[in-house]
């Protein structure tokens, strides 16, 4: 595979390393109980310790611990039983303490690795350095008042985890295939809402570019991207960026970069010179957090299948491809559609592509037509499971079980009654179809002499017209096999 | 009148001698004759008499009940507004109670008033404070002294009797070098007996509450009603806290104290070391033995704890930016400015000069030479009194290295300044308790301290030793 990006001189590699911020799923804050609810008036859900009042103290949400455990253990991690709460010092409106807790020398979750599938059937392992927990910050609110700005604490002190990448990833695609990755195990491990348009899970790009072989280039970093999307268009521009600087003759400066979403660009927020000393310490109101292998092991006993066990489980028990196994298990929700459908009628196990073909491929369309998600499918999987059983017992043709689902998305009536109501069984009777094709051999004599002077195209024309008189309702092979015996 | 005893009180209470009414109409006055002393930075006479209303309403049995405490206005506080001595904090009114103080309203104390301190705790004079200078009760012919610091207004309070005990904090020596100078008692105990949370925070690995009292039995009934764990607080420890006061005993016969051969400093008042020879004399004559041990880290405890202390002071008060709550400067032109002004005007000299010293010790290429290096050896200072405590049970030392000092003798000298914690310093660092209390006087009559440290959560030793020290000194 090309990786490679082409400058006006010569070909450039991009090095992509992502920083995940993914918010933990939990019902209070990483030091507070106040609530974490999404979308609440501003400023209701702050505690004293959110506020940072004279005098107070956070105390460790203990979940929001064993959380980031379930998650490192979901990226195949180190799970430290020591690890280091620390203060990241800086001033800004929307941090009342001044200060972010968060865990800089000691992370909670060492090294650990994430694997990637690509359409071709190859894979690739993207390597985790850490993750660490840390406090997320409020908001500040430029947008209320010509002259003032607001703050809302009601995400100051709501958990964080972020998961940092090596620089593996080589292409936008394999970092939006990384995120998508990521977003998928915290999912199945419900760490994460994954929700990243409310921001629950955004990320910052460093990227840096060089000639094939070369030492890795000075790098930018690219803040607070929360789409798929987004995180492409950035990366594909900055790296352009700094071809042309680099091919122009001039050399990357080491900054921090804005991506705006309505122009595609970056543009620098501050240099290297600029950036801030946190004076990392660790936070004294604190105690180390130390974790025995005991509850790591009870933690783990708790994780349910992750995508990667069950995409082996899937190609194994259903032979299925690998690409097929991985787009089947990146979502929690298109799994565990498929293990309904195919668990809803012993027969369909044999089916297992049709049914992947069945709900990735004619499910999936009719749902972004509609704007739904699977969650909220109006087809149930024991509906699709038996609309696929009439396909497999030849009871409906395939054409038709189109036109079945059509209606069963929009009625939310089942296969069955839909396929009886308007009697689309399959024909399957000989003499019927034979019926049928003598009537169209007859109808069209100059036809039939064309075909049997060589022109074997016209067999589908054959097809088509007894198709129609059947109303699509015979059956494809028998019809075949009647019309080619009586043309010989 | 001669000054009255918590635990004689109680007792005069309880046998209807005399009102909670009566007995705060006394304190009242008093406080009101002492003005001139500025121990109160907060005191209204209307707040006293509402307390006292609602105890004479209040038909339960409480162990302090209708008994006068000055809070140290350290403390956050729900009916009396909390500064801690600064102008950032100048009409701060906390919608809660810290933890030690709620303790206290739970017994059915009264508090008579918030006490002055130097600004957030940071010096050794009450002389930072945004309010003013205390004046140690003890001075006379206008000549002001200091009455030791930060806790100087709580130290002050007890020695002038305008309250029957006060809170302190002490994080290098706050309450012990203030109750020496004031020549009264002060106990701050083990790191994690009492809850920090709602106590505005200088340095959270060394902050911790405790005690004035005029005797160490009152000391002793007072801290336990201040301790506890508290699961608000992540350092707080969870131990049982004894009843200090039922177990006092001042038979040490078998006994062992440690003298530790580095409190012997050159330059030090020979009636400092002439009193901490008679604490050693008494203590020998009541069959403790005597026990020469060595702290070999102590020198290296100042200069430790002016990095410590302040590296997390400058964290600690980073929250007060002028955006939420407290002062905020009207020079506003951007964000940066209100940070600079607020803070520029808001800390006192002392406060800004220990923001700068932390902030310094903490950037990017000066925190291994400086906090880490300070970390370590706090270990070994730590490790030092470990030690010690295999071979004696308490440890006697001077508290502090003179005795109280003319007003504004110190102000423009930091580093004479920080040597008054020379004494009080290594079992900060260490998290141990100790207790001052007066044993003694100097040339001038000023009371001089002595100093006893215990074991980690040892508190009753430290209490035995000290009223044993105390009853053959009366």
């Amino acid at each position: 595979m090309n990786n490679l990006v082409k400058g006006e001189k010569h070909d450039w590699e991009m090095v992509i390393g992502l920083e995940i911020h993914a918010q933990v799923k939990s019902n209070s804050k990483l030091f507070s109980s106040s609530s974490t609810k999404f979308g609440s008036l501003p400023n209701s859900q702050v505690s004293l310790v959110d506020a940072a009042m004279p005098g107070m103290l956070p105390v460790i949400n203990k979940y929001c611990v064993e959380q980031a455990v379930k998650t490192g253990v979901g990226l195949n991690a180190k799970i430290n039983n020591y690890s280091v709460f620390d203060r990241k010092n800086y001033f800004y409106a929307d941090l009342p303490q001044g200060y972010q807790i968060s865990q800089y020398k000691y992370p909670i979750v060492g090294e650990g690795k994430v694997t990637i599938d690509f359409k071709d059937g190859t894979s690739k392992d993207i390597r985790i350095v850490r993750l660490h927990l840390e406090q997320d910050a409020g908001k500040s609110l430029h947008d209320q008042n010509p002259s003032k700005t607001y703050v809302d604490l009601n995400r100051s002190g709501v958990a964080l985890m972020e998961i940092v990448s090596e620089p593996d990833i080589r292409t936008p695609d394999e970092a939006g295939m990384y995120i998508s990755k990521i977003r998928s195990i915290l999912m199945y491990l419900d760490t994460c809402d994954g929700n990243m348009q409310e921001g629950s899970l955004r990320a910052d790009v460093n990227i840096s570019v060089r000639k094939p072989g070369e030492e890795y280039g000075t790098r930018c970093e690219i803040k607070n991207l929360n789409s798929i999307k987004f995180i492409k268009q950035a990366i594909n521009y900055e790296a352009k960026r700094q071809i042309e600087i680099l091919e122009s003759g001039g050399s990357i400066e080491q900054n921090t970069m804005l991506f705006n979403t309505s122009t595609g660009k970056t543009r620098p927020m501050r240099n290297k010179e600029e950036a801030h000393d946190y004076r990392y310490f660790p936070d004294p109101d604190l105690l180390p957090l130390e974790i025995s292998e005991e509850e790591i092991g009870k933690i783990k006993s708790s994780i349910p299948e992750l995508p990667d066990e069950l995409k082996n489980r899937f190609i194994e028990t259903y032979k299925l491809s690998n690409y097929d196994a991985s787009v089947l298990t990146a979502e929690k929700q298109t799994s565990d559609y498929f293990n309904e459908t195919i668990n809803s009628d012993s027969e369909l196990k044999n089916h297992a592509k049709i049914v992947v073909n069945w709900i990735t491929s004619e499910l999936f369309s009719l749902l972004n037509k509609n704007n739904l998600d699977l969650n909220n499918s109006p087809v149930s999987p024991e509906n699709l499971g038996q609309l696929i059983k009439l396909i497999s017992t030849n009871e409906i043709s395939g054409k038709i079980a189109k036109d079945v689902l059509e209606d069963m998305f929009s009625s939310g009536k089942t296969a069955r009654q839909i396929v009886d109501e308007k009697g689309l069984q399959q024909v399957t009777d000989q003499d019927e179809i034979a019926k049928v094709i003598d009537e169209v051999i007859a109808e069209n004599p100059k036809m039939v002499e064309q075909y049997l002077a060589g022109k074997d195209k016209l067999l589908g024309f054959f097809v088509g017209q007894a198709m129609k008189l059947t109303k699509g309702k015979a059956n494809p092979k028998i019809l075949n096999d009647i019309l080619k015996s009586k043309l010989k | 009148m001669s000054k009255s005893s918590l635990k004689q009180t109680l007792k005069d209470l309880d046998t209807k001698k005399i009102s909670i009414r009566e007995l705060n109409q006394d304190y009242l006055k008093r406080i009101k004759e002492k003005e001139n002393l500025n121990v109160f930075i907060h005191f209204s006479e209307e707040n006293v008499l509402k307390q006292v209303d609602n105890l004479e309403k209040d038909n339960s049995t409480k162990k302090l009940k209708g008994i006068p405490i000055a809070i140290k206005d350290l403390f956050c506080t729900k009916s009396m507004p909390t500064t801690a001595a600064s102008k950032i904090l100048e009409n701060f009114n906390p919608t809660y109670e810290s933890f030690v103080t709620q303790k206290l309203l739970d017994e059915g104390s009264i508090f008579v008033g918030k006490t002055n301190l130097d600004e957030f705790a940071m010096g050794s004079a009450t002389n930072t404070s945004f309010f003013g200078n205390t004046i140690n009760p003890l001075s006379k012919d206008n000549k002001p002294l200091a009455p030791g610091g930060s806790s100087g207004g709580s130290a002050a309070a007890v020695a002038a009797d305008l309250c029957l005990g006060a809170t302190g904090t002490d994080t290098g020596g706050s309450i012990r070098q203030p109750a020496s100078f004031c020549g009264v008692v002060g106990i701050k105990p083990t790191y994690g007996l009492c809850s920090r949370w709602g106590i505005a925070a200088f340095a959270s690995s060394l902050d911790q509450a405790g005690i004035f009292s005029h005797n160490v039995e009152d000391a002793s009934i007072l801290l336990q009603s201040i301790a506890g764990f508290d699961q608000r607080d992540s350092t707080s420890a969870k131990v049982d806290i004894p009843n200090y006061f039922e177990k006092l005993d001042d038979d040490l016969n078998g006994k062992t104290v440690g003298i530790p051969k580095e409190y012997s400093i050159d330059g030090t008042p020979m009636e400092i070391n002439q009193i901490w020879e008679d604490a050693i004399k008494v203590l020998e004559k009541k069959g403790v033995k005597i026990k020469n041990i060595s702290l070999p880290h102590t020198k290296y405890a100042l200069p430790t704890y002016y990095i410590i202390a302040p590296a997390e002071a400058s964290s600690n008060l980073a929250r007060y930016d002028g955006v939420k709550y407290g002062f905020r400067s009207d020079e506003i032109n951007s964000l940066d400015d209100m940070y600079e002004n607020t803070r520029a005007q808001g800390f006192g000299r002392e406060v800004k000069r220990r923001i700068l010293i932390g902030t310094y010790v903490l950037s990017a290429g000066y925190y291994d030479a400086y906090y880490l290096k300070a970390q370590k050896v706090r270990k070994l200072i730590a490790n030092d009194f470990n030690e010690a405590f295999k071979e004696c049970d308490f440890i006697v030392t001077p508290t502090a290295p003179s005795a109280a000092f003319p007003l504004n003798e110190k102000q423009n000298d930091p580093i004479k300044m920080y040597l008054n914690d020379v004494f009080t310093v290594p079992a900060s660092l260490a998290g141990l308790p100790g207790i001052s209390i007066p044993f003694g006087k100097d040339k001038n009559n000023l009371p001089l301290g002595i100093q006893i440290l215990g074991k980690h959560f040892d508190e009753q030793q430290v209490f035995n030793a000290a009223i044993s020290l105390e009853r053959s000194y009366e």
